[in-house]
């Protein structure tokens, strides 16, 4: 199980309470304020946010809107620089002051390190770019494909352990719109409670039935088949035609990793379908970045649909799946973003398949073995170190999300602030993205970080974490199973002068 | 008096028998006489009645409930948890897909391997495009490959997350500045994808309070977008302003009866409509607007670059000024030339879509390479944009009016439709069976690649769009050819003439 918890201790639960009270209590009174001086008028259209969106967009989230959205100059590698904005001034809009600061970057989704140029890749991309262009206008079934999709295609077929491969040009889409293809009337889709929105948008664009599961829990789930089993269809109590699974390899804002093999058995005894999402685990986890399959020693053959993102460690855009070849040839006759959408880019595709022959190692070097190990010892070791630390970190040991728990609303601006003063770039995330109570920090670690980068963010966690009281020790202590090799003295250090806000050259 | 009766009548009788008898009627005649104890008037006064009432109203009720009683459902067992196994085991899946259609079997996948303006190479051979999008030849500028050359060395290729979280590159902000200018909006938001563009603006915002009236022609992208809303949902003939008219006044009325409080409600039309290269009224269509209040979403992926006076697309066609339409969404691979989506505004509709837009929220953003060409794109629309437009509408009316003398097959559209580069030709008469059609427009299509180099590409729909209504629609078979500003008159001929022939060739007599 995964090393934090994500139930907040009575304190946090009721400070976090108090601090939305007041800010709800605070936001009515300005409301009605506003209102005395007379409401914006729409002459008769209704306002375009309802109520409590208009609220909340306006009393809370334009309060700490400068954590979110903040934009970078350059590429997102392990350093990156962050453009300076206007602090928070009512509603208005945050504008560029001119000043960027280099700043560590925990935040993107570089697993690998392909996010900057790179001495194989990017040659490669050069080249796609003069053959085929940036972009062909058209969608990949009429004149869309070029030879490097195919090629692209097949080679991660093969890499995957899967008969064929369909690519598309974003990964988002690549579940909201081929699930419902397969998701057809009289299907019976079981969703997991934290799938991604992506999935979510995906099973309510179907036609199909959905039930949700408890998170990660296959015996939640078989209770809940077995119902829908004797149950049949919704009021004409048909049998259902077929029953799919969709759960994620990685949980994104959970850093946890599927429990698998549960699930295949499940799935096994009741003929079921498997769709995994492997968006965070493709190339990130398994001792070849095979997914979590290869971590978990579960059969690819045992998932009926593998279905994956190049933005996250292939340094790309877009998203595949992978499947039987029938599969795949119905999705080129029926899938809707393989018939009207525009095709992947080819430089993208070349990207990816550039970086996904660096991970197999067809380059002919080590560098991709390089990375994928160094990525794992990157991630246990900062793991570690947090937990000794006194941090709730959720998720997985060999995951390189961690989720920090920091429960209150404030807090959550707060470190930010004070991370991004000190010259890390990391993620925050509150309500409506998670819960009102399970507010949280996201570090990703990537390969590209050096042992150094990570000691320099670890001393800075815990001298934050000091400031504004975000450790939780009995939490974490309760779960130190597994203690990292630690190279150099933790915290104590005297901390370096952080960098500072420079002029935009 | 009774009594000295009795041994009359027990002449015959034993002696006992008859003191017995005798014992019996005369407790009865003590019991029953008048004074007796049960006698009714007795009876009554001592409160007897109320036994005998008892006694009708249980009758009563006997009488009354027996008509109602249901007859009783016999109480199931559960199952047990071996006969739920023996369920479980028997159930049979159907296969994860289905079969495809034998038009679907016969869909070669083309590959493209190489591009110049519309010439193409299909499989290695030189071929004219009538497949693509690129309306304007904007694929292929010069500068735009430089731009992009440069910006894959400064940004690499992806941008490693979402816009919220360190996804958004100076670049992206330069973009939308840029898209907001060229709309003549106060704002843009950029999505990384065409199909996921207007299907998030839409569940925005909307929701099952809400009204969406929308044209039943729409892509499957606007279809989406509704069904994710969830909100209620009316449609109109294509294009028929009097059934739209029909349909808004349908809803004041009941506005009026029901008195509920005032919720969203939007039109959504497409620029120009992708499964029928026709445009919407859209001049017509505002007044219609404006007068039962309505906001209007318009989908201007396809007309884009390629309408209007600057080049905003149907509505500027129609000379609406750029603020009057509240939601304007629109491709970036089309005319533009690259990939993405984005949706122009006012600041509270556009800053709205970038807390509950989930396509742009949960998506990784797009390419910062991707960006920076669109703005080169961009520029070239604003520098030579008039010119091509110029072009690209002869164009589109030379092959209106070419494709109009093949035999078999008919335009869709007509006069209004003439400046849309996007003609879909309808099999006229129209085919027996929605299959049969599409499977001879797949063998017109191979064909016409195949004898003449001509590379075409028929409509294709996916069994999860709803077209709305299907039966009458799906009668026919449309077909886009996509005319750009860069083919020349000899091209529409050729394409025209191959047409024929294949029709000839093939057409069933």
């Amino acid at each position: 199980m995964g090393t934090g918890t994500l139930a907040p201790t009575l304190k946090h639960a009721l400070l976090a309470y108090a601090t939305w009270t007041i800010l709800y209590i605070f936001g009515l009174l300005r409301d009605f304020v506003r209102n005395r001086r007379g409401k914006a008028s729409f002459k008769g259209y209704a306002p375009i946010r309802q109520d409590f969106e208009d609220f909340f967009t306006r009393r809370i989230y334009y309060r700490i809107h400068d954590v979110f959205n903040c934009p970078v100059k350059g590429p997102p590698s392990a350093w990156m620089d962050i453009i300076e904005r206007t602090p928070v001034n009512r509603q208005k809009p945050l504008m560029a002051t001119g000043k960027i600061k280099r700043c560590l970057n925990l935040g993107s989704y570089n697993y690998l390190g392909f996010a900057s140029s790179d001495p194989y890749c990017t040659p490669r991309v050069l080249d796609t770019l003069s053959q085929h262009g940036w972009s062909l206008c058209s969608s990949r079934a009429d004149a869309g494909t070029t030879p490097v999709h195919e090629e692209l295609e097949r080679e991660l077929a093969s890499f995957l352990g899967k008969q064929a491969v369909l690519t598309c040009g974003m990964g988002f889409a690549t579940n909201s719109v081929f699930l419902p293809v397969l998701a057809g009337p009289g299907t019976l889709v079981f969703s997991d409670a934290l799938n991604h929105v992506s999935i979510v948008t995906g099973v309510r664009a179907a036609k199909g039935t959905v039930r949700v599961f408890d998170h990660n829990d296959p015996v939640h789930l078989e209770q809940l088949l077995r119902q829908a089993m004797l149950e049949g269809q919704p009021r004409t109590h048909r049998p259902w035609k077929k029953v799919i699974i969709v759960v994620e390899g990685i949980y994104s804002m959970e850093g946890e990793v599927v429990d698998l093999a549960g699930f295949v058995a499940v799935a096994k005894k009741y003929k079921a379908y498997i769709w995994l999402d492997e968006a965070h685990s493709i190339g990130a986890m398994g001792a070849t970045g095979r997914g979590v399959c290869e971590h978990l020693g579960v059969s690819p053959a045992d998932i009926d649909v593998l279905m994956g993102t190049f933005s996250k460690s292939f340094g790309a855009c877009g998203g595949y799946v992978a499947a039987n070849k029938d599969v795949i040839d119905y999705f080129m006759a029926q899938c809707p973003a393989h018939l009207h959408a525009t095709a992947m880019t080819p430089p993208a595709v070349q990207m990816v398949l550039s970086a996904l022959r660096l991970i197999t190692g067809a380059d002919g070097s080590d560098r991709g073995a390089h990375k994928l190990s160094q990525l794992r010892t990157n991630a246990n070791y900062f793991r570690s170190r947090l937990l000794h630390m006194g941090f709730n970190v959720l998720g997985d040991w060999d995951s390189p999300v961690m989720p920090i728990m920091i429960f209150q609303l404030a807090k959550l601006s707060a470190t930010s602030h004070e991370m991004l003063r000190l010259g890390v770039a990391v993620v925050v995330v509150g309500f409506p993205a998670t819960p009102l109570l399970t507010s949280r920090m996201r570090v990703c670690i990537s390969a590209s970080h050096t042992r150094q980068d990570l000691d320099y963010a670890l001393q800075l966690f815990d001298y934050v974490a000091t400031k504004c009281d975000i450790r939780d020790p009995p939490l974490a202590a309760s779960n130190l199973v597994f203690l990292g090799p630690a190279d150099s003295p933790p915290a104590g250090q005297p901390l370096g002068p952080p960098n500072e806000w420079v002029p935009l050259a | 008096m009774a009594s000295h009766m009795v041994p009359a009548v027990g002449e015959f009788l034993p002696r006992d028998a008859l003191a017995w008898v005798e014992e019996i009627i005369s407790t009865a005649w003590t019991t029953f006489k008048p004074g007796g104890r049960l006698h009714p008037q007795t009876f009554i006064e001592s409160k007897g009645h109320l036994v005998v009432e008892a006694i009708l109203l249980a009758l009563i009720s006997y009488l009354l409930f027996q008509g109602r009683q249901k007859p009783q459902r016999r109480k199931e067992r559960p199952l047990s948890k071996e006969e739920v196994d023996e369920l479980c085991e028997e159930w049979q899946p159907e296969p994860l897909v289905g079969k495809l259609t034998a038009a679907q079997a016969a869909r070669p996948p083309h590959v493209i391997t190489a591009v110049s303006g519309c010439s193409v190479e299909v499989d290695g051979k030189p071929t004219t495009s009538f497949a693509s999008t690129d309306f304007l030849g904007f694929s292929n500028l010069e500068q735009g490959r430089q731009v992009c050359e440069e910006a894959i060395h400064k940004y690499g290729v992806g941008a490693c997350g979402p816009r919220g979280f360190y996804g958004t590159m100076d670049v992206h902000l330069e973009l939308e500045a840029e898209i907001a200018r060229f709309m003549g909006a106060e704002e843009a938001i950029l999505y990384s994808y065409d199909i996921a563009t207007i299907s998030s603006i839409i569940p925005a915002f909307a929701n099952a309070k809400d009204l969406i009236v929308c044209d039943e022609a729409v892509n499957y992208s606007i279809q989406t977008g509704c069904s994710l809303s969830r909100a209620r949902l009316l449609t109109f003939k294509h294009n028929d302003l009097a059934d739209l008219q029909r349909v808004l006044e349908k809803v004041a009325a009941e506005d009026k009866r029901s008195r509920k409080p005032l919720n969203r409600r939007f039109i959504v039309v497409e620029g120009i409509y992708a499964s029928l290269g026709d445009m919407a009224p859209l001049k017509e269509l505002m007044a219609l607007k404006e007068k039962f209040k309505y906001r209007l979403i318009v989908d201007e992926s396809l007309s884009l670059g390629v309408l209007g006076q600057h080049g905003r697309g149907a509505a500027d066609h129609f000379g609406i000024p750029p603020t009057a339409v509240e939601i304007v969404g629109a491709s970036l691979g089309t005319a533009l030339a690259c990939i993405g989506g984005f949706c122009s505004g006012n600041r509270e509709m556009v800053d709205h879509q970038r807390l509950s837009g989930l396509g742009y929220c949960f998506s990784a953003s797009s390419p910062p390479y991707t960006a920076k060409v669109t703005l080169e794109t961009f520029r070239a629309l604003r520098e030579e944009g008039p010119r091509l437009r110029e072009r690209l509408a002869a164009n589109a009316a030379a092959f209106r009016a070419l494709a109009a003398g093949v035999p078999g097959l008919r335009v869709v559209g007509g006069e209004a439709a003439a400046a849309s580069p996007v003609v879909h030709l309808q099999l006229d008469p129209a085919p027996e069976t929605y299959e049969e059609g599409d499977l001879l427009l797949e063998r017109v299509v191979a064909h016409v690649l195949k004898h003449h180099s001509i590379l075409l590409a028929t409509a294709k729909y996916s069994s999860v769009e709803t077209r709305r209504p299907p039966p009458s629609i799906r009668r026919v078979r449309l077909r886009p050819v996509l005319v750009t500003a860069l083919h020349e008159p000899r091209h529409l001929q050729a394409a025209t003439t191959a047409l024929t022939e294949a029709m000839a060739a093939l057409r069933p007599r």
